[in-house]
């Protein structure tokens, strides 16, 4: 598929550049909006970035790599990330990590088969009075927080998180 | 209650209790002034505020019963009030009340109220808002930028994110005044990219301050033009430190820059640049509407004003709550909290963020303020406090915070980059139980090589925290190295500290 936006996301480009006085100061909103349209941040989504911002490819590269939230391979449809820092820690979080891969059947770092969901361990979410708790980033764009878990609420969550899944794409598939 | 007040009117105050009462029936007072103003009485509310600036703080009379002071909510006020997010209800609560005050008021008088006022910088740092504000120049070439820290993501902290998703147009509020005294023409508040939920709550109360005229060009029919933007982060912990957010503004990876110069002379743009935390700007309001005086009255020496405080670990009532600055941690644990949850015994706990240096339950009578937390032995940073039990082994929390501090390290600077990976591995270790005594030296050598040397105070959050679980818990270490494994509970089945560096 090509990598180009499209008529909406179009509308928010143009939207991002006028609020700076250079282009290069829209590059993190940019790199979200290329993320929530083409599913992930590949080579040629970054030319893309660069050539519609005219901004050499290596300032893409730099930032693309710097920051954490770019997803520069294709992962799950949604991408649960447990807080394990000290205030999740102390409250459970890394019995969440063990629940949840017990439940998904994959380890941290990896995905599940059918390409729904990958699991991976962050730092500190500023959650921590609501500790323990994931965030779910969804190839969409869309980032939900779930706070104050327990295997019982991980259950429910993974529910409503599969509901919604049947209507994504799987980026690998996005671009 | 008016006959009352009126019949002390003459009288001057005595006590402090007296002074206290005072202060409220002064905010009352502002109101009714701000209110008057508004109904096209301005040049008599000028003259009646002049003529009251030059008198020993007669009483005036109140209308409004004002509540008892300690429990009086402001930069939470509006936490529990359904659809506080939205203008109508937000003003219905007396919201932009402060800033049609504050533009009747000119830049100096605004900055002096904030510095009467002792707000001292919410990010953790504590700087001195009124005078970071004086160290702008007033005039320049180019426009001046406001740039708000909405990055929240010091481990233990959770407080801003409250604030722009509740109460964001109180947020906006302060940042227009702000604008209006510093002569600033844009704004851009860098949240957390993760914050998705309070970049949107902000974005639609900026809609809103456009469409009722609060924001853009000639706001409030002044020659007054002003516009604001949110900026989204991406995933990086360092760019809360300001040098590092401005990098993240520009578009670059957030490397912190050499300072000085310091963003007030060269910031965002190569403009003269003022950061601030959310918190910090939410404030801003209460200071105008009640006086840089009030807001100082209402905590201790040098650090004035209500605050939010987050309280996490386990007790029994984790969350944000405010309180007056210089209010003592055991109150904070155990009124607002409500203490240790059942079979929870307090070991430790941290007053502000994991870049503190850790105390034990005897410095729980210290006050929250940047100089009592000092002498204390830690320092007050977010003002979000992590409590832990006894059951928290401190070897493996000071080799969790070391993988934190390595992990969001930019690596610009050797002793940072190298020594946080170092300082983990050695804590591992004695946590996996292979430690050797002679690594405590060796750890308290490397915290010395990182302190003082790097280019932001990443490398600081490294040395303070990490030595402080050697110097306050030192029997601890030893323990572990003597037996050669860890006596405390896991926190995972599979998992040890050993491998629990963050994806
Ligand atoms: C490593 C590091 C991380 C920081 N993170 C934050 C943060 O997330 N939010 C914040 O407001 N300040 C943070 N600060 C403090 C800022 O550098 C700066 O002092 C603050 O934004 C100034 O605003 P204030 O004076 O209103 O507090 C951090 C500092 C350092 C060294
Ligand atoms: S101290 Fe660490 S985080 Fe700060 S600039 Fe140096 S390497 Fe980067
Ligand atoms: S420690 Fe997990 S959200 Fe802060």
């Amino acid at each position: 598929m090509a990598v180009e936006f499209s008529e909406e996301a179009e509308a928010t480009f143009q939207d991002l550049i006028s609020r700076y006085p250079n282009n290069l100061a829209a590059m993190l909103p940019v790199l979200h909006l290329a993320q929530s349209e083409f599913g992930w941040i590949s080579v040629e989504v970054m030319d893309y970035v660069a050539n519609r911002l005219d901004v050499h490819p290596t300032k893409v590269l730099n930032a693309a790599t710097f920051y954490t939230m770019y997803n520069k391979q294709p992962i799950g449809k949604c991408h649960i990330q447990v807080c394990t820092t000290l205030s999740c820690a102390l409250m459970g979080g890394y019995e969440i990590i063990d629940y949840l891969e017990d439940t998904l059947g994959i380890r941290v770092g990896e995905t599940t088969p059918d390409g729904r969901f990958t699991l991976s361990e962050v730092e500190c979410l500023a959650s921590c009075g609501t500790a323990p708790m994931f965030q779910a980033s969804f190839c969409d764009g869309e980032i939900e927080y779930f706070e104050n878990l327990d295997a019982e609420r991980v259950d429910e969550v993974l529910k409503e998180l599969n509901e919604k899944l049947e209507a994504l794409p799987l980026p690998k598939d996005m671009h | 209650m008016t006959e009352e007040k009126s019949d002390k009117t003459e009288k001057s105050k005595e006590t402090t209790e007296e002074a206290a009462e005072e202060k409220a029936e002064e905010t009352v007072e502002e109101t009714e002034q701000a209110e008057k103003a508004e109904e096209g009485g301005e040049a008599k509310a000028a003259e009646e505020k002049k003529a009251k600036k030059s008198l020993p703080k007669p009483k005036a009379a109140a209308k409004k019963k004002p509540t008892p002071r300690k429990d009086e909510k402001y930069l939470s006020r509006n936490f529990e009030i359904p659809n506080a997010h939205n203008l109508d209800v937000y003003e219905a609560n007396g919201g932009y009340r402060a800033l049609k005050k504050a533009m009747k008021m000119d830049g100096e008088e605004i900055i002096e109220e904030v510095k009467k006022s002792n707000l001292r910088g919410r990010g953790g740092a504590g700087f001195p808002c009124g005078i970071k504000w004086s160290f702008l120049p007033k005039e320049s070439d180019v426009p001046k930028y406001l740039v708000i820290n909405a990055d929240e993501g010091e481990p233990g902290t959770f407080k801003d994110r409250y604030l722009m998703e509740l109460d964001p147009h109180r947020h906006i509020e302060g940042c227009i005044i702000a604008a209006w005294a510093l002569g600033i023409r844009y704004c851009y508040i860098f949240v957390r990219g993760e914050l998705q939920f309070a970049q949107r709550r902000l974005n639609q109360a900026i809609k809103q301050a456009y469409d009722a005229g609060y924001l853009g060009k000639n706001i409030l029919g002044q020659d007054f033009d002003f516009d604001i933007y949110v900026h989204p982060g991406a995933g990086a912990y360092i760019c809360g430190e300001e040098t590092g957010l401005i990098e993240g503004l520009e578009g670059k990876s957030g490397q912190p820059r050499m300072k000085p110069p310091f963003p007030a002379v060269v910031g965002v743009f190569q403009a003269p640049t003022i950061v601030n935390n959310v918190e910090t700007i939410s404030s801003i309001p209460f200071i105008i509407e009640n006086g840089g005086q009030w807001f100082a009255d209402m905590g201790i020496e040098k650090n004035g004003g209500p605050k939010l405080y987050g309280l996490s670990g386990p007790v029994n009532n984790p969350g944000v709550y405010e309180a007056p600055s210089g209010i003592t941690i055991r109150e904070l644990l155990e009124r607002y909290g409500g203490g240790m949850r059942d079979g929870h015994e307090l070991k430790a706990f941290i007053p502000g963020g994991s870049s503190c240096a850790v105390l034990k339950p005897d410095a729980l009578d210290a006050q929250m303020g940047f100089e009592t937390m000092r002498e204390a032995g830690s320092s007050m940073g977010t003002a979000c406090i992590t409590f832990m039990d006894t059951n928290t082994c401190m070897v493996r929390v000071a080799a969790r915070l070391a993988h934190f501090y390595h992990h969001e390290s930019c690596g610009q600077c050797t002793p940072c980059r190298e020594g946080s990976g170092w300082a983990a591995k050695v804590l591992d270790s004695i946590e996996a139980g292979r430690g050797r005594m002679e690594d405590l030296d060796l750890l308290l050598d490397m915290c010395d090589n990182i302190q003082g040397n790097t280019i932001c105070a990443l490398g600081d959050s490294i040395a303070i925290p990490v030595r402080s679980y050697l110097q306050v818990f030192p029997e601890e270490f030893e323990d572990h190295i003597k037996r050669q494994s860890c006596p405390y509970p896991a926190w995972s089945k599979r998992k040890t500290s050993a491998d629990s560096d963050a994806a």
